[in-house]
């Protein structure tokens, strides 16, 4: 029966969003219920006798419906009235003497409970900033991408310029090796030129040297050592 | 100051006592509407005094209350047997005391 929501005093909506879209947190519930006198009658009615019949308005209201509702036998008193006044000793004795310990031990569960849903909170929104800040940090190492490929740019380009110098020193070696080889041959050719032509100068200048020519040296050899052998002696005696 | 507002959406404490009978005429008796204002008073009176942190027995002893009061009026046909004195002459007692109470 409620029609349109927006119109003040209206027929009130109910506590908690009905909407599945709204992002407002839920309100607390309120610390204390709505106050009664003596547990059976809310404050509304003092309140609302008050301006004009005071503070025992609502008492000599009460005493007199209940003298009108005995005399007339509205309401009647039997067996029964005994038995509801005996229960209403124990009743209001029992909630006068435990009620605050019965209360104390309700708060206590709730505060529990409370404090285990408290728990969950806390523990997913430890978690979840955790997650967050991983999150964060895996943003930051994203970023470093630009570095990795950079050193391995760096690591192809320096494969690439070892395989270019190895292939240039087995270039130069080989080239070196060709060319020794046409040294070395040069080399053996004049050699072999040159010790031909020695060794047949030689053979010529041997058999050029005619017998009459060698008994005339090898006797000027044997005067040349004997004047020698003189003069050392000379030399050995003076 | 509520006057502007239309009649069939005021509350009945700021209803007029004149315009009570064409407010209550305007209220929506159909099931659906029946139903939303038995769902309403619940949700009010639940809210109210029972879904708090520190809720007192008003709000459990006012309910007992209230049914106690009711079955009392629906057992009323079968208590008035038991009544003391007929309504129409008080000097006379009822059949029922003076067939089982030999005291009287």
């Amino acid at each position: 029966t409620s029609k349109s929501p927006c119109l003040p005093r209206l027929v009130q909506l109910s506590h908690l969003h009905t909407s599945p879209n709204s992002q407002a947190p839920v309100p607390a519930l309120p610390e204390k219920g709505g106050k009664t006198r003596h547990g059976i009658i809310p404050e509304e009615i003092f309140q609302l006798l008050y301006p004009k019949t005071g503070v025992t308005g609502p008492y000599v209201l009460g005493a007199g419906l209940l003298t009108y509702i005995l005399s007339k036998e509205i309401y009647i008193i039997n067996h029964e009235t005994f038995a509801a006044a005996c229960m209403g000793t124990v009743i209001i004795y029992g909630v006068r003497k435990f009620g605050p310990d019965v209360a104390a031990f309700a708060d206590k569960l709730n505060e529990e409970k409370v404090q285990k849903a408290q728990e969950v909170k806390d523990l997913a929104m430890t978690s979840l900033a955790q997650a967050v800040l991983d999150e964060k940090k895996e943003q930051w190492r994203a970023e470093g991408r630009q570095m990795l490929f950079d050193a391995k740019r760096n690591n192809v380009a320096m494969l690439l310029e070892t395989n270019r110098r190895e292939r240039v020193h087995m270039v130069t070696n080989e080239v070196k090796k060709r060319l020794d080889y046409q040294i070395a041959l040069q080399t053996l050719h004049r050699r072999m030129e040159q010790e031909h032509m020695v060794n047949w100068v030689e053979k010529n200048v041997v058999t050029s040297i005619t017998p009459q020519q060698e008994k005339t040296s090898i006797a000027k050899c044997i005067t040349d050592l004997k004047v020698l052998a003189k003069v050392q002696q000379a030399k050995a005696t003076a | 100051s509520l006057d502007r507002f239309p009649l069939g959406e005021k509350r009945l404490m700021d209803v007029k006592l004149g315009e009570l009978g064409s407010w209550l005429g305007k209220r929506d008796f159909t099931p659906n509407g029946v139903l939303a204002s038995i769902r309403n008073g619940h949700d009010r009176y639940y809210n109210k005094y029972i879904n708090v942190k520190k809720g007192g027995i008003g709000g459990v002893a006012m309910l007992l209350v209230g049914y106690v009061a009711l079955s009392y009026m629906w057992e009323y046909d079968h208590l008035s047997e038991y009544r003391l004195w007929e309504y129409d002459d008080l000097r006379v007692p009822t059949t029922y005391n003076i067939i089982h109470l030999k005291a009287l």
